[in-house]
């Protein structure tokens, strides 16, 4: 039994629960840019921590491999993503996604 | 001779292309010279097959050209059909074709467009010769719209006149009215009897059992085609308008052949007609009826042509007349001696006008009797012709029809006598006014009066001759002579005579003949007397008229009518249907569905606020819902 | 081989001609489109004249969905393709006097265009059909778009969704059926049975959806309004496509389509389409006669003209759907002659108004006579191919109904009252300072008119070998139609 098993699955979904709910309170309530991509990453961490715990505790380890792509993928969108608030920041002279509203309908 | 009957109407569809493509580079001689021989050449062999057939014991014979349209079991060819009746009138139209189109050399010698008017006119010969030698409906069809196109172009030869132009739409237009009522009329003929070639239908209409209002309908549908072609009421408008045309036409088209057309159909279909009562009823009532109206119009013009217009409007109704009473000899004759004196008076008038400078009101004539002799004796005889005085051509062939009028309902009969009171009349109004007392007109046209030059007098003679002579083929029995034309035209009209009994005895003949002839004197003394013993003249412009007498001279304001009654609500309609229904309700209809989609989507844009947050919180939001409901 | 070559040809002179530049441009598609001509003229010689469809070729194309490349032509088809390729070249002809701006585009477009035509022509297939009738929309968009008149946008933007609304529709129905064929295939025989197995209500269905597609194509009233605005709008090459050529796209749809597929829909409608028709007719021989713009007048005409070729083919029976397919013949070639006679009057004397022109007869008697010519082509005087097909419709029409066919008649006098009155009053009369300087005609100019009023005349009097040509197939749809409303 290995030492994640000890703590009870439970445990895990709360914390990846409280993490998730964080992230998503993160992304609707802030307003800078930097800190909803942040509370983005949160999101998927939570997720992450979710299946490596139920990776562990069913023995699978394809849980774990799809962590590791969803790490890459998230490096990769880090990436990208910072690049385009870095050039709408030189456009806007702002990170404030409410002043991103040019696309109104 | 009969084997050729495909070269009468190609000669003068030959004469057509060689005047219409080169008719520039000829001669004005040369032009007439081809015009002229092509009738005349299509005369001689009509000449021909008249002869041939009359020594033959098979009357008709049908010659196939060339297979035109199938659909189906619709089955419709090119072919000609040689009869009496059609070889009757070949000799009619080439004949009196031919002398027209000497006369025009010499009428239309100064005109601009006399290579176009000779075109116009062969074209119109070869179109007149498929109406009456087509061996099916269609063809005659093919030939009844194409003496119409003639015809249209030919009263509008003068196109820079708007008025002439007018005058030619509207005998197109009116045609066609016609026109569409024999479409329908074919195509009903098809519908039921399941062809349209004469001999095949007429077989099966003669063992026709079942509704005879089938019949009626394909006879009055028929008729509504003759009542455009024949100008009968209410169709006739146009034929007096057509006058705007040079007066040859007046003479070979709007007199003596295009306008009988009617007449011909409506006895080529003799069959029909007689199988339906009410149908020969309504036309006789047609006839007689415009007979009688158009003769009263006639009383009151002053145009030299349009009187005779009116007349010709008139003496076709007496055709009519003679139909509906199912004396088909007698309309086909009258026809024949009508295409005489008509064609005469009308080139008759046409040397008047030529004499008078192009003056054609005959209150501005008057004593040319002395001017141009020649024009003036043949115009008498033609006079005499038409109203019917004793042993003139005109005073058998009307004797006919009245008599048979007379054995079929006598009311008709006195109307018909009526109208040749009227005839008479208006005829020797406009002899004695063109003619005797003293001229009228400026000095400058009396300087100019003279005789029409020989290529015009000619054909002027002949008609005359025949006009006086054209009645001896049909003397009828009472008169102990024999109806030539009758024997000839029997096969023809055999199915029908076998159905309608004629018998009048010889006293009543004689009463009938002798009643006609003293109202004709009568009459013909009331015109001497106002017009020359008392010399009055008719009122000229602006003098006021009795009511009456105002209402016939502006010809019962019948143009105004249907300017008021048709045309103009047409054209309200349109500008409505275009202006309201069209852009308005239609298109607004579509182009409210664009609006609608615009709309919505004006509405529905308004969730797309470019707020990110609120995004990202609708997706939320939508996201616990979904889960709720994937779990509740 | 040789459907293929019909089909294929025009769209690589198309691509080619986009390489060429300058005025050579011109003469190149001209030269393509005549042999595009040659090649169907060898088609003809080559048809058998029975009801069979020839030239058939079957290519298996989306197998996972039934879907072939499947063309062939029957007498129907051929008469169509003839129709296409006859009017092609003359419609490129007719450009030779204009400047276009980006000429090979232009001409390019046209070709494409054909490819498109022909390809609905010869489809065989319910896919292709659809494809095709897509891609003719494509090019004449274009060229209403870029060398259109006034307005042009906002007028090739309604007639652009206006058609493809309909088209949708026809597709909604085709899929509709495709659930009804056995092995799920596209192919027209499938579709056929697929239509004619269900029963009236959903045939109805079926008859609606397609006949939305071809009603918007024809025009018919009261889909038309499109019509009018782009006739007058587009480039005359356009207009002369469309009216020519497309609307009869419209028609085709009509017999080779609705008829078989949905019978017992189109007896229990065709009391109404054919309703819908005959007042169109009457509705647009009305308005045609109150219009001052020539082009216009010529617009509306065609619907008229179009009303009547709808009623006769609803009608069902052997003359009326012979007369379509030879009124289409000959709308097409009359229409393209009028069409091109405005573009000659506007060109020199910068107007269509009616009411400004008049008495170019004195000034031009040849352009006259052959205005005449096609003007007595369009009224359908016998002995013009106008009557041929118009004898034959109204001969249809009145057997499903005579009341239809007095009404649908009465568009014979109409169309002599506004013809002649836009005769009279660009022709005849005086002429004035617009008309008094009105050039002679150039070379190809006469020639364009020459060949329309030979054709005009020639198919008025000798209309047999088209007549050969349709009336097998003609026979045996209008039998098969019978035969599945139980008649």
């Amino acid at each position: 039994m290995s030492a994640i098993q000890i703590i009870p699955i439970n445990w895990y979904i709360l914390l990846s629960a409280v993490l998730f709910t964080i992230g998503v309170l993160g992304v609707l309530f802030r307003r800078n840019a930097i800190i909803i991509f942040m509370s983005v990453e949160l999101m998927l961490n939570a997720v992450n921590l979710l299946l490596v715990a139920f990776s562990t505790y069913l023995s699978d380890s394809a849980g774990q491999v799809f962590v590791f792509f969803i790490m890459a993928v998230a490096a990769a969108e880090v990436a990208v993503g910072l690049a385009i608030l870095m050039s709408v920041y030189r456009n806007t002279k702002s990170t404030d996604i409410y002043m991103l509203n040019k696309l109104k309908g | 001779m009969i084997k050729l009957v495909w070269l009468v109407p190609l000669l003068p569809l030959i004469g057509f292309m060689i005047i219409g493509f080169f008719g520039k580079k000829l001669s004005k001689g040369l032009v007439g010279t081809i015009a002229s021989g092509a009738v005349l050449g299509a005369f001689a062999v009509s000449l021909g097959i008249f002869f041939e057939l009359g020594g033959q014991t098979e009357k008709s014979v049908t010659i196939d050209l060339f297979s035109w349209i199938t659909a189906g079991k619709l089955s419709i060819p090119f072919s000609f059909l040689v009869d009496p009746l059609s070889s009757l009138f070949l000799l009619i139209i080439t004949g009196i074709g031919f002398l027209i189109h000497l006369y025009s050399i010499g009428y239309m010698h100064d005109d601009e467009g006399f290579s176009r008017f000779f075109a116009y006119l062969n074209l119109f010969v070869f179109f007149m010769l498929l109406l009456v030698l087509g061996s099916n409906y269609l063809i005659m069809f093919v030939g009844w719209e194409g003496v119409g196109l003639c015809s249209y172009l030919l009263i509008g030869f003068w196109f820079k006149n708007t008025a002439y132009n007018n005058a030619a739409k509207k005998a197109f237009i009116m045609n066609r009215i016609g026109d569409l009522g024999f479409l329908l009329g074919i195509i009903l003929i098809f519908v039921t009897f399941g062809s349209i070639s004469y001999n095949e239908v007429f077989e099966q209409a003669k063992h026709f059992i079942g509704d005879n209002s089938v019949i009626t309908a394909i006879a009055l549908l028929l008729f509504i085609g003759a009542m455009g072609k024949s100008a009968q009421l209410p169709l006739y408008t146009w034929l007096p308008d057509a006058m705007a045309g040079p007066t040859p036409v007046s003479a070979l088209i709007h007199a003596a052949t295009m306008v009988t057309a009617g007449i011909y159909m409506v006895s080529r279909s003799n069959i029909l007609y007689t199988l339906s009562p009410f149908a020969m009823e309504v036309v006789a009532v047609v006839g007689v009826c415009t007979a009688l109206f158009a003769a009263t119009i006639g009383l009151a013009q002053n145009d030299i042509k349009k009187v005779l217009a009116y007349s010709t409007v008139s003496q076709l109704g007496y055709m009519f007349l003679a139909l509906g009473v199912g004396a088909y000899t007698g309309a086909v004759f009258h026809v024949m001696t009508h295409a005489f004196f008509k064609a005469l008076l009308f080139l008759g008038a046409g040397s008047v006008i030529h004499a008078m400078s192009g003056e054609q009101d005959i209150r501005k004539m008057g004593g040319l009797k002395k001017y141009i002799p020649i024009t003036h004796l043949t115009f008498l005889l033609g006079t005499l012709a038409i109203v019917g005085f004793p042993g003139f051509s005109g005073f058998f062939s009307k004797d006919e029809i009245l008599a048979h009028a007379w054995e079929h309902n006598k009311l008709l009969w006195f109307l018909g006598v009526l109208g040749a009171a009227m005839t008479t009349f208006y005829m020797f109004r406009l002899y004695f006014l063109t003619f005797k007392g003293s001229f009228r007109g400026t000095h400058d046209q009396e300087h100019h009066l003279h005789e029409s030059p020989k290529s015009m007098t000619i054909p002027l003679i002949v008609l005359a001759v025949l006009s006086v002579v054209g009645g001896l083929i049909g003397i009828p029995e009472v008169l102990g002579g024999h109806h030539y034309l009758e024997a000839y035209l029997k096969p023809v009209f055999e199915d029908s005579s076998l159905r309608l009994v004629h018998h009048l005895s010889h006293e009543t003949e004689y009463i009938l003949m002798g009643v006609a002839i003293s109202v004709m004197a009568l009459a013909m003394y009331f015109a001497y007397n106002k017009y020359v013993k008392n010399k009055t003249l008719p009122a000229n412009e602006g003098e006021t008229l009795n009511p009456i007498h105002n209402l016939v001279y502006k010809k019962y304001l019948i143009d105004e009518l249907y300017e008021n009654v048709i045309m103009k609500p047409i054209n309200f309609i349109g500008e409505a249907l275009h202006k309201v229904v069209d852009n308005q309700i239609v298109d607004g209809i579509v182009n409210g569905f664009g609006s609608m989609v615009t709309g919505v989507s004006g509405v529905i844009r308004k969730a797309q606020s470019g707020n990110i947050g609120f995004y990202v919180f609708v997706m939320v939001i939508s996201i616990v819902l979904i889960l709720f409901t994937q779990l509740f | 081989m040789i459907t293929l070559l019909l089909i294929f040809f025009p769209l690589v002179a198309a691509l080619m001609l986009l390489l060429v530049k300058g005025e050579q441009v011109k003469k190149i598609a001209l030269g393509a489109a005549i042999v595009e001509f040659a090649i169907s003229m060898f088609a003809v010689f080559q048809f058998q004249k029975n009801a069979d469809t020839q030239f058939e070729l079957n290519y298996a194309w989306i197998k996972s969905m039934g879907i072939n490349f499947h063309v062939g032509m029957d007498g129907i088809s051929l008469l169509l393709v003839i129709l296409t390729t006859f009017l092609v070249p003359i419609i490129i002809l007719t450009s030779f006097n204009k400047q276009y701006k980006n000429p090979s585009a232009f001409y390019s477009l046209i070709l494409a265009m054909q490819f498109a035509l022909i390809g609905v022509f010869v489809s065989l297939d319910g896919f292709l059909f659809y494809i095709f009738w897509e891609l003719a929309l494509i090019p004449i968009y274009f060229i209403c778009l870029l060398w259109g008149g006034d307005d042009r946008a906002r007028i090739t933007f309604k007639f652009f969704v206006y058609t493809l609304a309909g088209s949708l529709l026809m597709l909604a129905g085709l899929i509709y059926l495709y659930q009804f064929t056995p092995n799920h295939t596209f192919d027209i025989k499938a579709l056929y049975a697929a239509g004619q197995s269900l029963d009236v209500v959903h045939q109805g269905y079926v008859f609606w959806a397609m006949f939305m597609a071809f009603a918007i194509k024809m025009p018919v009233f009261p889909f038309h309004t499109w019509q009018p605005d782009t006739y007058t709008t587009a480039p005359t090459q356009g207009t002369m496509l469309l009216s020519g050529i497309m609307l009869k796209m419209g028609t085709y749809g009509v017999i080779r389509w609705l008829l078989p597929i949905a019978p017992l829909g189109v007896e229990h409608y065709a009391h109404l389409a054919i309703t819908l028709a005959v007042i169109g007719i009457l509705y647009a021989s009305t308005i045609a006669i109150v219009q001052k713009d020539f082009k216009r007048l010529i617009a509306y005409s065609s619907i008229a003209h179009v009303g009547l070729i709808a009623a006769g083919i609803l009608a069902g029976n052997v003359q009326g759907v012979q007369g379509s397919m030879i009124q289409m013949l000959s709308h097409g070639v009359n229409v393209v002659g009028l069409f091109f006679i405005v573009d000659l009057i506007q060109t020199r004397t910068n107007t269509r108004d009616l009411h400004s022109l008049g008495g170019i007869r004195n000034v031009n008697p040849q352009f006259a006579v052959l205005f005449l010519i096609v003007l007595l082509g369009s009224v359908a005087l016998p002995l013009t191919n106008g009557f041929i097909g118009e004898f034959l419709l109204l001969n249809g029409v009145y057997q499903y109904s005579a009341w239809m066919a007095a009404f649908a008649g009465i568009s014979v006098i109409l169309g002599a009252v506004y013809m002649l009155r836009s005769y009279q009053s660009i022709m005849l009369g005086e002429t004035n300072a617009l008309t008094s300087s009105f050039a002679p005609l150039t070379g190809n100019e006469k020639a364009v008119l020459v060949i329309i009023c030979a054709a005009i005349i020639a198919f008025g009097v000798f209309p047999k070998p088209l007549l050969d040509i349709v009336e097998p197939s003609v026979i045996k749809l209008v039998d098969g139609f019978n035969l599945a409303i139980g008649k």
